[in-house]
C-alpha cells in the first residue's frame, strides 16, 4: 500500500512544475538514526537564492505518513564558525501553500534575516519521527528477533532543486535483511549510505525500504499522568502513573519461563525487562507500585547529581504486553521554587524522566498550593493548557492546578518549563490553624456539654427525680463533709490528750476541750437542716438509714470521747498515775477504736453509693 | 481546715482516678492499634489472604456505585456462567463501615484510597474492641478488671490474627460487635434501662450485619436468661434485658438481606423463642404471685401447670415434627459441624477442606491465648465469689466459647474476648489480695510499737502512704513492661475503695485473708513475669506470626532477603494482558484474588455457595487432558490458573490440595475415585503413583517442563523426583509462568478443524469405534453437556 502510494506521488513529483520561488539547496547531508524506537533524521541543508527577490522563508517537506507521526521538528542556524559556534533555534510552522502536490505537509522556516541575491544560508533540521519503524512479521514467537522496517525515499524531498546530496542511514546493528539497493549504494558495518546524487528537481522521490533487526525496548506510554503538587513547607511531590506498553511485535504462541530463564538474552531478546529513570538529585521517599501493591524489583542509586531509579516491571515485557505502574518520589522545594519579581515560579522538567520512553499522550499537572493567584504559565513548545480545582488535605476552596496536555512527546521534550504564581506566606499557618481552632471547639464544646443542662423538658419525672437526686448526692456530700470535719476535731482532741501526757498542761488541754466543744456544737447545728432534708427527701429513702446509723454512730463516739477526755483531764488533775490513768481509759479506748473504726466504714459505704 | 482538706481529697482523688483511668484507655487504643501495624512496616499496606480481597472488591464498588446499586449488585464475574447476587449474600457490616469511613474522611477533604481505609479498619476496631471489653468487664467486676481485661485483649495473639492491618475480614469488626452487644445486655441486666436495651437491639443489628456468628449471640443470651430463671434470679431487669433484644433484634435482622427469613425460620433462632416465651410465662407466674395470697397461688398454679402442660406438649410435638421434616433438622450445615464435630468430615467435604474449620491442636492454645489458658479458670472461681447475674453470664460465655473453639480452629477467635474477661478478673482480683495483705502487713509494726496512745487515725494514714509507696516501688520495678502493668497499678488503685467496703465489713475476715508480706511480694513479682512473659509472646507472635500477607512470601538465606511476588505477578499479567471477559479456571482458593487483582470473571471462589460448581472444576482438574478440555471449554473458560510450589518448596500449592479436588469432584461425579489417585492408600506423585495421577489435568499443568530446571525434576515441596518427566500438552499451551514457577496459567488451544479430525480418524480405522465410546463416555461425565 505504502509502495504503490508513494510511487504515486513520484509521479506528481515529477507532474508537477517548479513554482516556488527562485531557491535551490546546493547541498543536503541527511543522518537518519535508526538506533532506538524512534526515528531521527537530522539534516543539513544549505540554501541558495538565485532569484532577485529577498527570501526570509524556506520550505520543508515531509510526507504526510511521516508528519502524522512528526514528534518533534527543530530547524536552527549555525552562527559563528569553529569554537564560538552556537546554533540559534528558528521559528517552524505548517504552512499550505497553493499549488502544492497531496499527501505532503510542509514547514516553513523563517531564515534570521532576508536572503539575498547569490546568498547562501546552512540550515540545521532534526525530525523525530514516533512509530514509524513498523515491525515485519508482525507476530513473532518468543525465541525470534524483531525485525523492523523502516521507509523513506533516497532523494530529499524537497520543493526546491537539489545539486548535492547524501543520505546514510545507521542501524543498531549490521544484522539486516534487506535494503533498496539503486545506484550509489553501499554498507558499511551498520551504516547503509545513499548517495551521493547530483541535480534533481524538485519533489524527487525515490522510495527505500529497510528491514533490519531492531531489539532496543520499545517502550510506549500511552499515557503518562505527571502530577507536581507543591507543599510550601518544603517538599515538592512528583507522582507519575505509567500505562505502558511494548510496542514492537506482537508475541506470538506462548510464553515459556524456562526458556526465558535458561537464555534470557536468546529466547527473550524482543522484550525489555526493565527501564531507567533519571530522577532530579535528592529526591527521597520513592516509591514504585500499582493498583494491587508495591512491585518489589526496583533499584535506586543516587549521588549528588543525580537519582537513578531502575524500575523492573512485575514482568519481562514482550511485544504487545501491557502494564500499569505509579511512581513517586519527593524532591526539595528549593531546588525548584524560585522567586523573581514579588512572584515565585516553579522551574520543572516537562518530559517523562526516563530513557527512551515514548508518550502518546502526556499530561502534566501542576498543583499550586491553596490560595495562589495570578497564576501563569511559560513553556517552551506549544501545549494545551487547562485549569482545574484539586481538594486535598484539609481544603476549602481547593488547589489550583495547572493541566499542560501534550501529544506524542519523545525525550527531546525533557525541557524546563515555568509556572509562575503569587502566594503568600502567612497561607501557609492556614491549615494548623485550622486544626488547632478545631480541637480547641471541640474541647470546648465538651466543657459547655457536660456543664449545660441539656434536658428538654423541665417538667418531665426524670428530669425531677435528677434535679432532687442531684440535691440529694449535695446534702450526702456536705453531710460527708461535715462527719469529717467532726472527726478532725475528734482528731485534735485526742492530739490535745497526747500534749498533755506529753508536757501535763492541764490548761492548754482544757482550752482545746472549749475549742472543740464550740466547734462540734457549731458543726451539729449545721447538720440539722440537712438532716432534715434528707429525712424528707423521697429520693434519699435507701440512703437515709446509712446516714442516721452514721450521725447516731459519730454522736456516740463523740460522746465517748468526750467522756474519755473528761476523765484524762480529772486524772491528769488530781494527778493520778500514768498507769491509772491508761486502766480507766483503756475501756473507753476500745470502745473508741470501735466507733471510730465503723464511722469510717459508714463513710465509706456512703460515699461508695 | 484539715476536715475541708480530706473532703477536697477524695473528691480530687476520684477525678485523678478517671482521667488516669482515660488515658490508660487511651493507651490501651493507641497499643491494640499499633501492635497490628507490624506487616505494613514488615511487608506493605496491602490487602491480606482470600477473603479481604472479596471485601476490599465489595467496598470499592460500594463507593464508587453507591448503597442502592449496592445491595442490586449481581456480580457476573465470579461463578460463571451462574453468577453471584453480591448484595443478597454478603454480610455487609464491614464493607459499610469501611466504606463509610471512607465516606467520612473524603468530605472532610482528607483523600485516602478505599485500599488505605480496609488496611486500617481492622486495627481501628481492634482498639474499639479493646474499649468494648474495658466496659463489658467493668459491669462484671469493676474498673481494675476492666482495664487489665481491655489491656489483654488489646494484644491476644488469636484475635490479632485475624485483624492485622491488611486483614479487612468480617471478624475484625464482628469481635467487637459482639463484645459491645454482651456489653449492652450486661449493662441493661445491671441498670433495667430500656434505653441501653434499645442500644442493645441496636448492636447486635450490627452485629448480624457483620459475620454469620450472630447466631452465637442469639443462643448464649437465652441460655443465660434461663440459666437466670432456673437459678431463681429472674427480675423486671432481666425481662428488660431480653424482651426488646429478641423483639427488636429479630426484626432488625431481618433487615439484613443474607439472613432475611431466617431469623424465624430456622433453627439457630428457635432457642431465643423458646426462651421469650418462657421468660413470659415466668413474668405472669411472678406477676400473679403478687396479686394473689400464697394460697390461691399453689391453687392457680396446679390448675395452670396441668392445662399449660397440655398444650406445651402439643406445641412441641408439632414443632419437632415440622423440623425434623426437613433433612438438616432446621440447621445449616456450619452450625451443625459445630454441634456434631464429625458432621463435616462425613457430609460436606468443602467445609471440612478449608484448614481453618479443623479442631485445634493442644499448641494452637497457647499459641493463641497463652498464658490466658492458665488464668481462665481462676477467673472462673473469681466469678463465684460472689456470683452476680453478669458474672454468671461470662461465666457461662467463656463454658460454651470453649466448647465451640475445641470445635473449629476459627472459633478460638470467640473464646479470646471471654479469656481475656476471665483472665483480667483473675489477674485484678489477685493484686487486690496481695496488695491488700502487704498493705495489712506493712502498718501491723508501728501498730503494736504505739501501744495505748490510740493513735488509730494516724496509723490509719501510714497504712496508706505505705501502700502507695510500695505501689511506687513495684511500678519502678515493672517499667519495662509498662503497657501490661499500668492496669494492673490501676486496678489496685481504683479498686481499693471496694476492697476497703468488702474487707471492712467483716474485720475478722479480712485478718484471714492477708497472706504473709513476702510471699505477697514475690506473688505480685511472679504474676508482673507472667504479664510480661504474655507481652513479650504476643509482641512476637504479632510480629513474626500473624503478619505475612500471604500473597507476598518471603525467605531468609545467607545471600540476604528473598521476595516471592508470583502471585501477582501471574494477576498482574492476566489484568493487562488478557481480554477484558476471558474466563479463568482455577481451584476456588485464588477465586476471590483473582477477581480482585486481576479483574477477570472465575468459575469459582471462596464463596462456596455452589457445590456442584465446585464439582466440577475439581472433576476437570483430576481428568485426563481431554475430558478435561471438554469441561472447560464448555464453560467458556479461555485460561486456567495452577498454582505450584515444587520449584521454590512453597507448600500449599495445588498439587497438595489436589485430593480435596478428587473428593469434591467425586462426590458429585462419580467417576472420579479416590483410589484411582492413591497408591496403596497413599498420595505421591513419583514413579510410583498410578497413572490416572499422573496423566490428570493438575499433575500435567504442574509439572510442564518442569524436568528441565534442573533435569532431575525434584520437586522440593514433596521431596521427591517426579513420576513422569517428559510430556506434551495437546490441549492446553503455556502462555505464562511467574518468576519462581509459583503460578502457571495455560490457555486452551482451540477446537482443532474438522478435516484434520477427519485425516486421523480414516487414519487410525480400527480405532474409531474405542474413540466415540470413550468420547460418549466423555460426553456423559461432563456436566454441561
Amino acid at each position: 500500500m505504502g509502495f504503490r502510494f508513494e510511487f504515486f506521488l513520484v509521479l506528481i513529483s515529477i507532474l508537477s512544475a517548479p513554482v516556488l520561488s527562485d531557491l535551490i539547496l546546493s547541498k543536503v547531508d541527511r543522518r537518519i538514526d535508526l538506533t532506538s524506537q524512534v526515528v531521527r533524521i537530522a539534516s543539513t541543508l544549505k540554501v541558495e537564492n538565485t532569484g532577485n527577490d529577498v527570501v526570509s522563508e524556506v520550505l520543508l517537506a515531509f510526507p504526510d505518513h511521516q508528519a502524522k507521526n512528526m514528534a518533534y521538528l527543530k530547524a536552527a542556524s549555525n552562527v559563528g564558525k569553529g569554537r564560538s559556534k552556537t546554533s540559534v533555534s528558528l521559528s517552524v510552522k505548517v504552512v499550505h501553500p497553493k499549488g502544492m502536490p497531496p499527501a505532503l505537509t510542509l514547514y516553513s522556516v523563517t531564515l534570521p534575516k532576508g536572503l539575498g541575491k547569490k546568498e547562501s544560508f546552512t540550515l540545521d533540521i532534526l525530525a523525530v519521527l514516533t512509530h514509524s519503524l513498523q515491525p515485519f512479521p508482525e507476530e513473532i514467537t518468543q525465541a525470534d528477533a524483531q525485525l523492523v522496517m523502516f521507509q523513506d525515499s533516497a532523494y530529499y524531498l524537497s520543493p526546491y532543486e537539489t545539486k548535492i546530496q547524501s543520505l546514510s542511514v545507521v542501524l543498531p546493528s549490521a544484522r539486516y535483511e534487506f535494503y533498496t539497493k539503486i545506484h550509489n549504494t553501499k554498507v558499511v558495518d551498520s551504516e547503509i549510505r545513499y548517495g551521493p546524487y547530483e541535480n534533481l528537481p524538485p519533489f524527487s522521490y525515490s522510495p527505500i525500504v529497510v528491514h533490519f533487526e531492531n531489539n532496543q525496548p520499545f517502550a510506549v506510554a500511552q499515557r503518562l499522568v505527571r502530577e507536581i503538587e507543591i507543599s510550601h513547607w518544603g517538599n515538592v511531590q512528583v507522582t507519575e502513573d505509567y500505562d505502558i506498553v511494548h510496542g514492537g511485535a506482537q508475541i506470538k504462541g506462548g510464553f515459556s519461563r524456562i526458556d526465558y530463564q535458561a537464555r534470557p538474552y536468546v529466547r527473550g531478546a524482543s522484550s525489555f525487562r526493565h527501564l531507567i529513570a533519571r530522577l532530579p538529585p535528592r529526591a527521597h521517599s520513592v516509591y514504585y507500585r500499582d493498583q494491587i501493591g508495591n512491585i518489589s524489583t526496583s533499584h535506586l542509586r543516587g549521588d549528588s547529581k543525580k537519582t537513578e531509579l531502575l524500575i523492573e516491571p512485575r514482568y519481562p515485557m514482550f511485544g504487545g504486553w501491557k502494564t500499569s505502574f505509579t511512581v513517586g518520589y519527593g524532591l526539595p522545594l528549593r531546588d525548584f521554587l524560585f522567586e523573581s519579581e514579588g512572584k515565585r515560579f516553579l522551574n520543572f522538567s516537562f518530559g517523562c524522566p526516563m530513557d527512551g520512553v515514548v508518550i502518546d499522550d502526556l499530561i502534566v499537572k501542576v498543583v499550586l498550593p491553596e490560595g495562589s493567584k495570578d497564576i501563569s504559565v511559560s513553556v517552551p513548545f506549544p501545549v494545551m493548557q487547562l485549569q482545574e480545582i484539586k481538594y486535598s488535605h484539609l481544603d476549602i476552596v481547593g488547589r489550583p492546578v495547572v493541566v499542560l496536555e501534550k501529544t506524542n512527546v519523545v525525550p527531546e521534550y525533557n525541557l524546563h518549563f515555568q509556572v509562575y504564581y503569587k502566594f503568600n506566606n502567612l497561607s501557609l499557618l492556614r491549615e494548623p490553624m485550622m486544626l488547632v481552632f478545631g480541637f480547641f471547639f471541640l474541647f470546648v464544646a465538651c466543657i459547655v456539654y457536660m456543664h449545660a443542662d441539656m434536658s428538654i423538658s423541665k417538667s418531665s419525672a426524670s428530669y425531677l427525680a435528677k434535679l432532687q437526686w442531684d440535691e440529694v448526692q449535695a446534702a450526702v456530700q456536705q453531710v460527708q463533709n461535715n462527719m469529717n470535719r467532726c472527726l478532725a476535731v475528734h482528731d485534735k482532741l485526742e492530739a490535745s490528750l497526747r500534749d498533755l501526757s506529753r508536757t501535763g498542761d492541764v490548761q492548754a488541754c482544757k482550752a482545746a476541750r472549749k475549742a472543740a466543744d464550740g466547734l462540734l456544737k457549731e458543726l451539729s447545728k449545721e447538720l440539722k437542716p440537712l438532716l432534715g432534708f434528707l429525712q424528707s427527701s423521697p429520693q434519699a429513702a435507701q440512703l437515709w438509714p446509712k446516714i442516721q446509723e452514721l450521725v447516731g454512730k459519730e454522736k456516740e463516739l463523740q460522746e465517748k470521747l468526750m467522756l474519755k477526755h473528761s476523765t484524762v483531764v480529772d486524772s491528769y488533775e488530781k494527778k493520778s498515775g500514768g498507769r491509772e490513768i491508761e486502766n480507766r481509759v483503756a475501756s473507753h479506748q476500745q470502745k473508741l477504736t470501735a466507733l471510730r473504726q465503723e464511722v469510717d466504714d459508714l463513710l465509706d459505704i456512703i460515699s461508695e453509693i | 481546715m484539715a476536715a475541708l482538706e480530706y473532703g477536697g481529697a477524695t473528691t480530687l482523688r476520684h477525678a485523678f482516678g478517671s482521667v488516669l483511668c482515660f488515658f490508660i484507655l487511651l493507651l490501651i487504643g493507641v497499643l491494640a492499634f499499633s501492635i497490628r501495624l507490624f506487616s505494613v512496616i514488615k511487608y506493605e499496606s496491602v490487602i491480606h489472604e482470600f477473603d479481604p480481597y472479596f471485601n476490599y472488591r465489595v467496598t470499592q464498588f460500594l463507593t464508587k456505585n453507591g448503597i442502592y446499586d449496592f445491595w442490586n449488585w449481581f456480580d457476573d464475574r465470579t461463578w460463571y456462567p451462574l453468577g453471584r447476587v453480591i448484595g443478597g449474600t454478603v454480610y455487609p457490616g464491614l464493607t459499610l463501615t469501611a466504606g463509610s469511613l471512607w465516606w467520612l474522611l473524603n468530605s472532610l477533604n482528607i483523600p485516602l484510597s478505599v485500599e488505605t481505609v480496609c488496611v486500617f479498619t481492622a486495627p481501628i476496631f481492634s482498639a474499639n474492641a479493646a474499649w468494648a471489653t474495658y466496659l463489658l468487664t467493668k459491669e462484671v467486676r469493676g474498673t481494675g478488671a476492666g482495664l487489665t481485661a481491655a489491656a489483654l485483649l488489646a494484644m491476644v495473639p488469636s484475635y490479632i490474627s485475624r485483624s492485622v492491618a491488611g486483614s479487612y475480614d468480617n471478624e475484625a469488626v464482628a469481635i467487637f460487635a459482639l463484645i459491645f452487644t454482651f456489653y449492652l445486655y450486661v449493662k441493661t441486666l445491671n441498670t433495667g434501662s430500656l434505653f441501653y436495651a434499645t442500644l442493645n437491639a441496636l448492636a447486635y443489628f450490627y452485629m448480624v450485619c457483620s459475620w454469620g456468628g450472630y447466631t452465637f449471640i442469639i443462643n448464649l443470651i437465652p441460655m443465660h436468661v434461663l440459666l437466670c430463671i432456673v437459678t431463681g434470679r429472674y427480675s423486671s431487669r432481666l425481662y428488660i434485658a431480653y424482651a426488646p433484644l429478641v423483639v427488636l433484634g429479630t426484626l432488625l435482622a431481618s433487615l439484613v438481606p443474607v439472613v432475611g427469613f431466617n431469623a424465624v425460620m430456622t433453627s439457630e433462632h428457635f432457642a431465643s423463642f423458646l426462651v421469650f416465651i418462657i421468660i413470659h410465662v415466668v413474668a405472669l407466674v411472678y406477676y400473679i404471685k403478687g396479686i394473689l395470697s400464697p394460697k390461691m397461688f399453689k391453687v392457680a398454679v396446679t390448675l395452670v401447670v396441668s392445662i399449660g402442660l397440655i398444650v406445651c406438649l402439643a406445641v412441641i410435638a408439632v414443632l419437632v415434627a415440622l423440623v425434623a421434616s426437613s433433612p438438616t433438622k432446621g440447621w445449616s450445615g456450619r452450625s451443625l459441624s459445630l454441634l456434631d464435630p464429625t458432621y463435616a468430615s462425613k457430609y460436606i467435604p468443602i467445609i471440612a477442606s478449608v484448614s481453618e474449620h479443623q479442631p485445634p491442636t493442644w499448641p494452637s492454645y497457647f499459641m493463641d491465648i497463652n498464658v490466658l489458658a492458665f488464668l481462665v479458670p481462676a477467673g472462673i472461681i473469681a466469678c463465684f465469689l460472689p456470683l452476680s447475674d453478669a458474672s454468671s453470664f461470662v461465666v457461662l460465655y467463656i463454658v460454651t466459647s470453649v466448647y465451640f473453639s475445641g470445635v473449629m480452629v476459627r472459633l478460638m477467635l470467640v473464646l479470646a474476648p471471654a479469656a481475656c474477661i476471665m483472665s483480667g478478673i483473675a489477674l485484678s482480683e489477685a493484686f487486690n489480695v496481695f496488695t491488700r495483705s502487704i498493705k495489712f502487713q506493712l502498718p501491723g509494726i508501728p501498730e503494736n510499737s504505739h501501744s495505748g496512745a490510740g493513735d488509730t487515725t494516724s496509723g490509719s494514714a501510714t497504712i496508706k502512704n505505705d501502700a502507695v509507696k510500695s505501689e511506687k516501688h513495684s511500678s519502678t520495678d515493672k517499667k519495662e513492661d509498662s503497657l501490661k502493668e499500668r492496669p494492673s497499678k490501676k486496678n489496685r488503685k481504683k479498686e481499693k475503695e471496694p476492697v476497703e467496703k468488702a474487707t471492712i465489713k467483716s474485720q475478722v475476715e479480712k485478718k484471714l485473708l492477708a497472706l504473709p508480706l513476702e510471699m505477697s511480694v514475690v506473688a505480685i513479682f511472679l504474676l508482673v513475669l507472667l504479664g510480661a512473659l504474655y507481652v513479650v509472646h504476643c509482641v512476637w507472635a504479632a510480629a513474626e506470626a500473624y503478619s505475612a500477607p500471604s500473597i507476598v512470601l518471603t525467605s531468609y538465606s545467607h545471600d540476604g532477603l528473598h521476595v516471592f511476588d508470583d502471585f501477582r505477578e501471574a494477576y498482574a499479567w492476566l489484568r493487562h494482558n488478557t481480554e477484558v471477559d476471558d474466563k479463568v479456571a482455577s481451584w476456588w482458593d485464588y477465586g476471590y484474588q483473582t477477581t480482585a487483582m486481576a479483574n477477570r470473571t472465575v468459575i469459582v471462589d471462596n464463596n462456596t455457595w455452589n457445590n456442584t460448581h465446585i464439582a466440577t472444576v475439581g472433576t476437570a482438574m483430576s481428568s485426563p487432558e481431554k475430558a478435561a478440555w471438554e469441561i472447560f471449554n464448555s464453560l467458556d473458560v479461555k485460561y486456567v490458573l495452577v498454582v505450584f510450589g515444587g520449584l521454590v518448596g512453597y507448600p500449599s500449592d495445588d498439587i497438595n490440595k489436589f485430593l480435596w479436588m478428587v473428593r469434591i469432584g467425586g462426590g458429585v461425579f462419580p467417576h472420579i475415585r479416590e483410589p484411582d489417585y492413591l497408591r496403596d492408600g497413599q498420595y505421591r506423585i513419583d514413579s510410583q503413583a498410578t497413572s490416572t495421577m499422573l496423566n490428570c489435568l493438575m499433575y500435567k499443568l504442574s509439572y510442564y517442563r518442569f524436568v528441565e530446571t534442573d533435569g532431575k525434576g525434584f520437586d522440593r515441596v514433596r521431596r521427591t523426583e517426579i513420576g513422569k518427566k517428559y510430556f506434551k500438552l495437546t490441549h492446553f499451551e503455556e502462555v505464562f509462568t511467574t518468576h519462581h514457577w509459583m503460578v502457571r496459567i495455560y490457555k486452551l488451544k482451540p477446537p482443532k478443524n474438522r478435516i484434520r479430525g477427519k485425516t486421523k480418524k480414516s487414519k487410525a480405522g480400527s480405532k474409531t469405534s474405542s474413540t466415540t465410546s470413550s468420547k460418549r463416555a466423555g460426553r456423559r461425565k461432563n456436566p454441561w453437556h
